[in-house]
């Protein structure tokens, strides 16, 4: 995400606690609850397709969107913010003359719609006088009338604000009393109504809900100076307040006493470990640099994954649409041919917009496409990238991958990154038996700091918590670590991953691309993995 | 067009502040009107305009405080967006940081609106993108870009008497120029208060001139290098360090601004004694509102005066608990250089590295702001007062207040954007010694 945009909302910018105006009105708690009924969103939707075929359009798509939002935030004893925002309106995309035009209104008259429509159809008349090769959509098959829904247990949006409250200062008490200094915490919820139309004859209703719940905790030491945070091992998840409901089953304790979660948070018992693991990294030696085996967790793993595989296999990057911002890729269209070889053996990655509980999920991307799952890397070799319904032609396909999100009514949909995961291996391991068979290596649990360059060979990344190991076992906490790769190399250097009972889910909520930039939220899953020989360096430093 | 005038804008505040019912009612009206250009691959992506105003209300019951916004102004919608802030405000739970609503305050107005720069064309835009792809096409090389121009306003006021209005506008240019063959990339950026200061037909040479002299780069080993860092390059970097002097923060003991045993290093020199860095709403070159969000008069402020640390950020809560005043937080940084450009400091260089531009900043550790990030879109290696080759990109991992103390030589400070930055900046090119590469990037 824009980090502007999440500073604004979190309210640890240098500036006041104004409402991101991005996300649209504030509107009441109760108001959440409702929806716009089907029915109508039909009628509007074909007052656009009509009126856009009737100005010479030869393919239209209408996006309207309801898009709720809510956030809590607070630190130790008080709640700073709560926020609610709805943004209504519609987005009408239209090949005309060859040429895509986009034109959106949060005017839902019949007139406005039709007035939009034809000035999405002019705008791309008049790109099309610059377009040197016309538009080539790949076929998608009208599914008539069809509605999807995230899978959820608890509508997070019909949850009272004082037991959201009331949570969250929980979890700060238990906090403080574990002896942090300081803790923030932090609701976001999600549920996103979409309604999507096109000329090739689909009607798709779809209710999407996502949940996030970060934490923050911070330990002082005024003696020495010294400050450390250690951050929620929570994941976003595309689920509804269950995932709040700390299923004693859902817990799951690593070689060396770190707790990480599956498919529910236990937001106190993370909070008070984390009070007590800040304390501890105030202490912890300090990182001897140099060349280690690295055992990643899947609450860390998730990012590098998104980083060095999710966005250098985007097609839109390889191709060079990104170029002046995010950057390309170094996984060009010569490697696809030439099998390069990402990653060893043991490296299967696929993506996916299906995966139960993951941010991705939906059953119909913003073109209509329905979801799937597909090989990026087979057993280590590149395979394929993610694509779009203007992109299939590129690669020869005769379908998108249904991978096209647009994060308002009001954004032109474009290429997304989709949920993109390392396969668990295929043979029985768990992390137990893998910290065995390692004699000189690093645990790292949990995302910190990260960086890529912008054709996403060399990465850095930082953790929550780091154990040493030694000799098979984890011999203490120790802190101030980072480690750099090159990607393929790094990929190349993944001996073993565990099997499928260690399969969890990370991902972001905010992942920022697109001049506009746009956010998406994406899962990344993984099993705990080992890879040999990384160069780790140590970040601390003296200000003298 | 969603831009009204300060008696429209008034008017609209006025009806809402007299409708409420709270103890005291904030309003805020603020507008804005833009358009967008983006091309890559030498075509035209995407080009947009965007237009929306909004009307925020912020209500206190005592210690409950509500707030909602609306984008309709008729009567009806006016009163419903002030009821439902107090309806809000009824349910929200008591907050112990409440601070009631500013006092009147004066605003000494700045030249944030230039009637030409609000004015740009659809054409204007379209000509932009012409003029980056058209060299490029005929020179083999490959243009991404983007251009966005907006005009806004401001206008605050609260049922105690305070009332501003303000127009701004402003523009920000990036383009990216590759090779065809990948082997190559360049870059250039301008923002501007001014669009009649903008020449993209003269900007894109710079970028069209470093994708070609980025070609075939060669690899240097990482290490401390003296480097020459063009302003893009180090805004990123003193941008980032802002977010440790906030006061709170410092006295709460989590920032590179605390103070060992408690309380903050106000005063202290903490860097070499040629960077002040100060703001000033009223700068002719990087003027913003006079007053912050939460509608404080802003005032020309010192924050490192010759390497002294003279500032920290006050909320309003912290001022009032610490007894401070609390003053507009900065909308601006504007750092003191000399005269020199980045091609002076080049000449008077033995050995050493251009930076074009830094990207990817990541904070690695707060408590020295120790920051990561690669070099990007054109680095050379420096000898005799010469660029003599392109070289490979580098990850940095380096702290802006060590960096800022390895000063050796400031040039005259430019007009920067930034992405990730709340900040308008004048920032000079620096040469600084021991700046720390730890590892060489691929990426070109």
């Amino acid at each position: 995400m824009d980090r502007r945009d999440f500073l604004k909302i979190t309210g640890v910018s240098l500036g006041g606690l104004a409402i991101p105006t991005f996300y649209g009105r504030a509107i009441a708690a109760e108001e959440l609850l409702s929806t716009i009924d089907v029915g109508a969103k039909k009628k509007l939707a074909d007052v656009a397709l009509n009126a856009a075929k009737a100005d010479g359009a030869s393919y239209c798509d209408v996006r309207i969107g309801r898009y709720l939002r809510q956030f809590v935030v607070t630190r130790e004893d008080k709640v700073q913010n709560v926020v609610n925002t709805e943004s209504t309106g519609i987005g009408i995309r239209v090949i005309a003359k060859g040429s895509w035009g986009f034109a959106a209104t949060s005017d839902l008259s019949a007139d406005a719609v039709a007035k939009a429509a034809a000035q999405a159809v002019a705008i791309a008349k008049a790109n099309a006088r610059l377009r040197t090769e016309p538009v080539q959509l790949a076929p998608v098959k009208g599914v008539g009338e069809v509605s999807w829904k995230t899978p959820i247990v608890k509508n997070a949006m019909a949850v009272p604000i004082k037991d959201k409250v009331d949570l969250l200062l929980g979890v700060n008490s238990e906090a403080m009393k574990a002896g942090a200094s300081f803790v923030n915490s932090t609701l976001f919820l999600v549920n996103e109504q979409k309604y999507f139309a096109s000329t090739d004859g689909s009607y798709i209703d779809q209710d999407v809900h996502r949940i996030w719940a970060p934490m923050q905790v911070t330990a002082v030491d005024q003696k020495s100076g010294k400050f450390r945070t250690r951050s929620g091992l929570s994941s976003p998840r595309g689920m509804g307040f269950e995932y709040l409901d700390a299923k004693a089953g859902d817990k799951v304790e690593l070689p060396g006493g770190a707790i990480v979660y599956r498919d529910s948070y236990d937001m106190k018992a993370d909070a008070i470990a984390a009070a007590k693991q800040a304390k501890e990294k105030l202490t912890a030696p300090s990182v001897k640099p140099g060349k280690y085996d690295l055992m990643l967790d899947p609450s860390h793993t998730w990012l590098t994954i998104h980083e060095s595989v999710g966005h250098p296999l985007e097609l839109d990057r390889v191709l060079g649409y990104e170029a002046n911002y995010a950057g390309t890729s170094f996984a060009t269209l010569d490697k696809l041919k030439d099998k390069f070889k990402y990653g060893s053996d043991k490296v299967t990655i696929f993506a996916d917009k299906i995966q139960p509980g993951s941010l991705g999920a939906v059953g119909y991307d913003d073109e209509g496409v329905k979801t799937q799952k597909w090989d990026l890397i087979k057993d280590g070799t590149l395979v394929n990238y993610q694509v779009i319904r203007d992109q299939a032609h590129i690669l020869g396909l005769k379908e998108s991958q249904g991978c096209c999100y647009a994060d308002s009514w009001s954004s032109v949909q474009f290429q997304r990154m989709a949920n993109v995961s390392l396969a668990p291996g295929k043979d029985k391991l768990s992390p137990a038996d893998m910290i065995k068979g390692i004699e000189n290596g690093i645990y790292i649990v949990g995302d910190g700091s990260f960086s890529i360059d912008q054709q996403r060979y060399n990465a850095q990344f930082g953790g929550q918590l780091f154990y040493e190991i030694k000799n098979g076992k984890v011999t203490q906490q120790i802190e101030d670590v980072a480690y750099q790769i090159r990607t393929p190399e790094f990929w190349n250097s993944c001996v073993a991953v565990c099997d499928e009972s260690d399969y969890r889910l990370g991902g972001s909520f905010f992942d920022g691309k697109g001049q506009p930039g746009q956010v998406s939220a994406v899962s990344h899953g993984s099993s705990t993995a080992r890879f040999n020989g990384v160069n780790v360096i140590n970040t601390a430093r003296s200000l003298g | 067009m969603t831009i009204y005038s300060e008696e429209q804008a008034k008017a609209i505040l006025d009806k809402a502040i007299k409708l409420s019912k709270a103890d005291e009612c904030s309003a805020t009206l603020t507008g804005s009107s833009g358009g967008n250009v983006r091309y890559a691959l030498n075509n035209v992506s995407t080009s947009g305009y965007v237009s929306d105003a909004d009307l925020a209300i912020e209500v206190a019951f005592g210690k409950r405080v509500g707030t909602a916004t609306i984008n309709a102004f008729d009567d009806k919608s006016i009163e419903a967006v002030v009821r439902r802030a107090e309806e809000l405000a009824k349910l929200a739970p008591e907050n112990p940081e409440f601070v009631p609503a500013i006092d009147k305050q004066t605003y000494k107005s700045s030249s944030t609106f230039l009637e030409k720069t609000a004015a740009i064309t659809p054409e204007y835009r379209a000509q932009v993108a012409a003029d980056c792809i058209e060299p490029c096409r005929k020179d083999k090389l490959v243009a991404a870009g983007f251009f966005s121009d907006a005009q806004n306003f401001s206008a605050i006021a609260n049922s105690k008497g305070n009332f501003g209005y303000q127009k701004s506008s402003g523009m920000d240019f990036t383009c990216t120029v590759r090779t065809e063959d990948g082997k190559g990339s360049g870059w250039v950026a301008r923002n501007l208060a001014d669009v009649a200061k903008f020449d993209a037909k003269a900007d894109i040479k710079t970028a069209i001139q470093k994708a070609k002299g980025s070609v075939d780069a060669k690899a240097l080993e990482p290490g401390k290098y003296t480097v020459i860092m063009e302003p893009a390059a180090t805004a990123g970097l003193i941008s980032f360090m802002m977010f440790g002097f906030d006061a709170r923060r410092a006295d709460e003991g989590r920032s590179f601004l605390s103070k060992k045993g408690g309380g903050n290093k106000v005063g202290e020199k903490l860097f070499d004694e040629r960077v002040t860095i100060y703001a000033d709403p009223w700068d002719e070159n990087a003027a913003v509102l006079p007053w912050d969000n939460d509608g404080l008069a802003r005032e020309k402020t010192p924050i490192v005066t010759k390497g002294k640390v003279d500032y920290l950020h006050y909320s309003r809560y912290w001022a009032q608990k610490q007894g401070k005043k609390a003053v507009g937080q900065p909308g601006n940084l504007i750092m003191l250089g000399g005269d020199k450009s980045t091609m002076d400091l080049v000449k008077s260089t033995k050995k050493g590295i251009l930076v074009t531009r830094t990207w990817y900043i990541r904070m690695v550790d707060p408590q020295t702001v120790l920051l990561t990030g690669l070099t990007r879109d054109g680095t050379f290696y420096v000898e005799n007062g010469e660029i003599k080759y392109p070289i490979k990109n580098f990850r940095f991992n380096e702290s802006p207040a060590i960096m800022l103390n390895n000063i050796e030589e400031i040039g005259k400070p430019v007009r920067v954007g930034d992405d990730e930055s709340p900040f308008v900046m004048m920032i000079p090119p620096m040469k600084i010694r021991d700046f720390t590469f730890s590892s060489l990037s691929d990426a070109v």
